[in-house]
C-alpha cells in the first residue's frame, strides 16, 4: 500500500523537525541548567576574591585572570605566525606542491585532539625546554592549537578583499608588501578579528591541554613562568574532587557566560563589519 | 633599496608559512620519540592485545581501552549521526531563511560549550538517571556515548549543512519542477548528491569523539575492563592518558605516550578516510 | 604642420600571450610625448591588454608573457633590471570602473605619494588641491576631503581616480575606457580635463566610443583582434582611413 507523497512528506518533516528540536532543546537545557544552578553563587565577592581552602570557599579571581592571560599569550604568538602564513599562501604564491603541503600540515594540526597537545606541551615545553608548568608552556601549546583557525579565517578574509583594490594600489607604484600592509590587511581586519575571537572562545573552554602545561596553581600569576589555573581546569578539579558543588556550578556559570560572550562578540563583528567596505 | 625590503619580506613570510608544518612535525616527533621505543620494547602484541593494565607491576596492556574507545565512539555516532544529519536536512531544506539567521548563531554558540560542562551535566543529571532507571553504576559506557553523541552534534550539523547547501539549486529546482514534494526532492536527489559530504562529516565527528577527553573522564567510569554491556564502566584511551599523566614516571609515562601514539594513528586514519571520501566526490563530479 | 614630438613610448613588435594564446600580435606603435593617443576597436581586440603592457600591470597575471619591446624614453621596461615599481609611478592608470580605495578622499589622493616617501604635510595638501583641480573635482569636494570616497557619485569617483593618478606626478597617463558608465556631464568634464592635461603629460586613451576619440585624441590607433590595423592623425582615421576595416568600424558598420 503506497502512502501518498504528501503524507510521507508530513511524516518526514515531523521527524526531522522533531530531531532538530530535540537537539536544540538538549543543548539549551545544558546552558540553562548550569546557569540556573550556578548564577546564585556568582556574587561580586566570588568574582573578586581569591580562593580559600583549595577552592572550597572564597572566590575565583586568579582563576579568571589566568583564563584570559593564557589565551592572550597564545594569540600574541599565533597571530603573527597565522597571518603571515595566510598572507604567504594568498598573496605571495600560486597553488603549488609547497602550498598543498602547508595546507595539509595545517589541516592535520587542526585535527589533533587536545590531550595529544597536552602530552606534547608537557614533554616539550614543560620538561625538555624547562619552562615548567607555566603561562609560557600553556601559551605556546595553545598557540599551536589555535594556529589552524587563525590561518583559515585570515585566508578567507584576505580572499574576500576585492582584487580591484590591489590593482589600484599596484598601479600607484606600491610594492606587494605595501599593498598587503596598507590595503589588504586593513580590509581583512574584521575577518581576522573574528578568527581571534573564535580562538579565544575555544581556548577558554580548553582543559586537557592546559592542565598538563599550565598546571593548576591557585595564585595570581606574576610572571610568564608562573603556573596558572583557568576556569575550565578549576571547574573540573572542583567537580572531580567534590570540593564544593556550589562553587563548581558558580565557576561553570562564569565559564559559560565568558564563552557565550566571546562568541556573541565574534558573531556581532562578523555581521557588522565583514563584507562591508566603508 | 626597494627590492631589498621586498625580498626580505618574502623570505620572512616563507619561513613563517612553515610554522604549522614545523609544529606538526615537532608534535609527531616528540610523541613518537617518547612512545615508540616503549612499544618496541614491550612488543606491540603485548601492548595492544593484553588486558592487563597494571603499571605498578610492569604490565601495560591497553586492549580494554581500545575496545572502550571503539564502543564509545560507535555509540556516540549512533546518537549523533542520525540526529545531526536530520537536523542539517531540516535546517537547510525546510526552515525559511529568516529563521535560520537566528538558529545558525545559536547552534554555533552551543558548539562553544566546553567539554567539562558536558561532562558535569553527565555526572549530575545523566548518570544518576541511568543508575536509577537502568541499573549499574550510572557512570558508564552508555552515559559516555550519550554525552559524546550530544557533543558532536554541532560538528555533524555544521559540516553536513555545508554539504547539503553545496548541492546546486538546479538539482532541487529540477526535481520540484517534475512534481516532486520537497521531501522527495530531498531524499531522492539532494541526499544522494550530498552523500559524500555527509559521510565525511560523520567520519570527522568520529575523529573528534575518539579524541575527546574531559567529558568521558567524568562520566564513563574509568574502570579498566572490557565492557560486556552499555552499563559497564569503561576507560577510553584518552581517559587513560589524562588520568595517570599527573603522576606517571619512567616506563609508565612512556606507556602513556605510547597510548597517545595509538590514539594519533586512529585519528589520522579517520581523517584520511574523510579526506578520501571527499576526494572521491570531487573526482566523480 | 605641427613639429614632430619626441616619442615617449616606443612599442616595437609587441606580442602578448596568456598561456599559449596570443592576445596581441606584433604591435609596433610609437606614442608621441605630450599628446593624446586614442585607441579604438571592438571589444576583445586587445586594447586593454595593450594598455596594461605599458605599465606592466599584466605581470600580476601569472600566465601572461610578452615578446618584443616597450621602450619608455628609450629604456626597455621589460628588462629584468628595470624597476617595475618606479615604472608605475611614472606611468599612471585610470581604470574602466571607478575604483576608489576604501578610504577618505584625501587619503585616496595621498596614498601613492606617501608610499613614495612624501611626508611633508604642506606638500601633500598642495598635491591634493592641485590634482583635484586638474580633475575638475576640487570645488565639489573641497569641504569634505576627509569623508569616505565611497560616498561620491560614479562620475565624481572617476574624477577622483584621475586626480589620484595625477597626484603621483607621472609622465604618462593611461586611461582604460574611463567614461563607460558615466553620465554625459561627467564624461564631458573628464574629456575637458584630458585636453588640458595633454600639455603636460603623454596620454593614452582606450575608448569604445569612437566619437570620444574623434573629439579628444591627436592620433588614433585602430585595433582589431589583437592586431594594429592602422594608426594616423585622428582627422585622417575618421575621414580618409587607409584600411577598409578602419573605415567600416568608424562609420559604425560593425563593432
Amino acid at each position: 500500500m503506497r502512502i501518498a507523497p504528501k503524507y510521507t512528506q508530513r511524516l518526514a518533516v515531523a521527524l526531522l523537525g522533531g530531531a532538530t528540536l530535540l537537539t536544540l532543546l538538549v543543548l539549551l537545557f545544558i546552558i540553562l541548567f548550569v546557569l540556573q544552578k550556578g548564577l546564585p553563587a556568582v556574587t561580586w565577592q566570588f568574582l573578586s576574591q581569591a580562593p580559600r581552602d583549595m577552592g572550597r570557599s572564597g572566590g575565583i579571581l586568579p582563576v579568571i585572570v589566568g583564563t584570559f592571560l593564557l589565551p592572550l599569550l597564545a594569540i600574541a604568538i599565533a597571530l603573527p605566525l597565522g597571518v603571515g602564513t595566510a598572507v604567504y599562501l594568498t598573496e605571495y604564491t600560486r597553488e603549488t606542491r609547497l602550498t598543498r603541503v602547508i595546507r595539509f600540515g595545517t589541516d592535520c594540526l587542526a585535527g589533533i585532539p587536545s590531550i595529544i597537545f597536552g602530552l606534547f606541551g608537557f614533554i616539550f615545553f614543560v620538561v625538555i625546554l624547562g619552562f615548567g608548568w607555566s603561562l609560557l608552556s600553556g601559551g605556546l601549546t595553545l598557540a599551536l592549537m589555535i594556529l589552524p583557525t587563525i590561518i583559515r579565517t585570515t585566508e578567507e578574509a584576505i580572499r574576500a578583499v576585492p582584487n580591484t583594490f590591489r590593482e589600484v594600489s599596484f598601479s600607484l607604484g606600491a610594492t606587494r608588501w605595501e599593498t598587503v600592509l596598507h590595503v589588504v590587511l586593513p580590509n581583512a581586519l574584521p575577518g581576522i578579528v573574528t578568527g581571534i575571537m573564535l580562538s579565544l572562545g575555544r581556548s577558554i573552554g580548553e582543559t586537557a591541554a592546559v592542565i598538563f602545561t599550565a598546571g593548576s596553581a591557585l595564585r595570581m600569576p606574576t610572571s610568564v613562568y608562573d603556573s596558572v589555573r583557568t576556569m575550565a581546569v578549576h571547574f573540573y578539579l572542583l567537580a572531580r574532587e567534590g570540593l564544593s558543588n556550589e562553587n563548581a556550578y558558580g565557576t561553570a556559570a562564569v565559564l559559560i557566560l565568558a564563552v557565550l560572550g566571546v562568541n556573541l562578540t565574534a558573531y556581532w563583528i562578523m555581521n557588522r563589519f565583514v563584507g562591508r567596505h566603508t | 633599496m626597494k627590492w631589498n625590503s621586498e625580498t626580505i619580506v618574502r623570505q620572512v613570510l616563507t619561513v613563517i608559512a612553515f610554522s604549522s608544518i614545523a609544529g606538526l612535525l615537532l608534535i609527531a616527533l616528540f610523541i613518537l620519540k617518547e612512545g615508540l621505543p616503549f612499544i618496541l620494547h614491550v612488543g606491540p602484541r603485548a601492548f595492544l592485545l593484553s588486558s592487563n593494565w597494571d603499571p605498578a607491576n610492569g604490565h601495560y596492556g591497553i586492549y580494554p581501552m581500545i575496545v572502550a574507545s571503539i564502543w564509545i565512539t560507535l555509540g556516540a555516532m549512533l546518537v549523533g549521526a542520525p540526529l545531526g544529519v536530520a537536523g542539517a536536512i531540516f535546517l537547510n531544506e525546510f526552515v525559511p531563511k529568516p529563521a535560520m539567521r537566528l538558529i545558525k548563531p545559536t547552534l554555533e554558540l552551543l558548539a562553544g560549550i566546553p567539554s567539562v560542562v558536558f561532562g558535569f551535566i553527565g555526572v549530575m543529571v545523566l548518570a544518576p538517571f541511568i543508575r536509577a532507571h537502568l541499573g549499574g553504576p550510572g557512570l558508564s559506557l552508555l552515559a559516555g556515548a550519550l554525552i559524546l553523541g550530544i557533543m558532536i552534534l554541532p560538528t555533524v550539523i555544521s559540516i553536513s549543512t555545508d554539504a547539503i547547501a553545496a548541492v546546486p539549486s538546479t538539482f532541487r529546482e529540477g526535481a520540484l519542477a517534475l512534481g516532486a514534494t520537497r521531501w522527495q526532492a530531498v531524499h531522492m536527489v539532494i541526499l544522494k548528491a550530498a552523500r559524500s559530504g555527509i559521510l565525511a562529516s560523520i567520519i570527522l565527528a568520529m575523529g573528534r569523539a575518539v579524541g575527546e577527553t574531559m567529558a568521558v573522564i567524568m562520566v564513563a567510569g574509568n574502570a579498566v575492563k572490557i565492557p560486556h554491556g552499555p552499563l559497564d564502566s569503561v576507560r577510553t584511551l584518552t581517559a587513560n592518558i589524562a588520568l595517570e599523566m599527573g603522576y606517571a614516571t619512567g616506563l609508565h609515562r612512556q606507556a602513556l605516550f605510547a597510548t597517545g601514539v595509538v590514539l594519533f594513528i586512529f585519528i589520522m586514519i579517520l581523517n584520511s578516510l574523510a579526506g578520501l571520501v571527499l576526494r572521491k566526490k570531487v573526482r566523480r563530479s | 604642420m605641427t613639429p614632430p614630438n619626441s616619442i615617449k613610448i616606443a612599442v616595437e613588435s609587441l606580442s602578448a600571450f596568456y598561456g599559449p594564446d596570443p592576445s596581441l600580435r606584433n604591435i609596433t606603435l610609437p606614442i608621441p610625448a605630450r599628446s593624446i593617443m586614442g585607441i579604438i576597436g571592438p571589444s576583445g581586440s586587445g586594447k586593454t591588454t595593450f594598455l596594461r603592457t605599458l605599465n606592466r600591470l599584466n605581470d600580476l597575471k601569472p600566465e601572461s608573457r610578452i615578446e618584443g619591446r616597450v621602450l619608455l624614453d628609450g629604456q626597455d621596461i621589460y628588462h629584468p633590471a628595470f624597476d617595475v615599481v618606479s615604472l608605475r609611478k611614472r606611468v599612471g592608470m585610470v581604470f574602466a570602473l571607478p575604483m576608489p580605495l576604501p578610504m577618505s578622499i584625501a587619503d585616496n589622493i595621498t596614498y601613492g605619494p606617501r608610499l613614495a616617501g612624501i611626508r611633508n604635510r604642506a606638500r601633500l595638501d598642495n598635491l591634493i588641491e592641485t590634482s583635484l583641480k586638474s580633475a575638475f573635482l576640487w570645488d565639489e569636494v573641497k569641504n569634505r576631503l576627509s569623508s569616505s570616497a565611497m560616498r561620491l557619485s560614479g562620475g565624481q569617483q572617476q574624477r577622483l581616480c584621475l586626480a589620484r593618478t595625477l597626484a603621483m606626478e607621472p609622465e604618462v597617463i593611461l586611461l582604460d575606457e574611463p567614461c563607460s558608465g558615466l553620465d554625459p556631464i561627467s564624461t564631458a568634464r573628464i574629456e575637458e580635463a584630458l585636453t588640458l592635461l595633454k600639455n603636460q603629460y603623454t596620454v593614452v586613451l582606450v575608448t569604445n566610443n569612437t566619437k570620444q576619440a574623434a573629439r579628444v585624441a591627436d592620433r588614433t590607433a585602430f585595433f582589431l583582434m589583437g592586431e594594429l590595423v592602422e594608426v594616423d592623425e585622428t582627422r585622417r582615421i575618421f575621414t580618409v582611413p587607409r584600411d577598409s576595416r578602419t573605415g567600416d568600424y568608424v562609420t559604425g558598420r560593425f563593432g
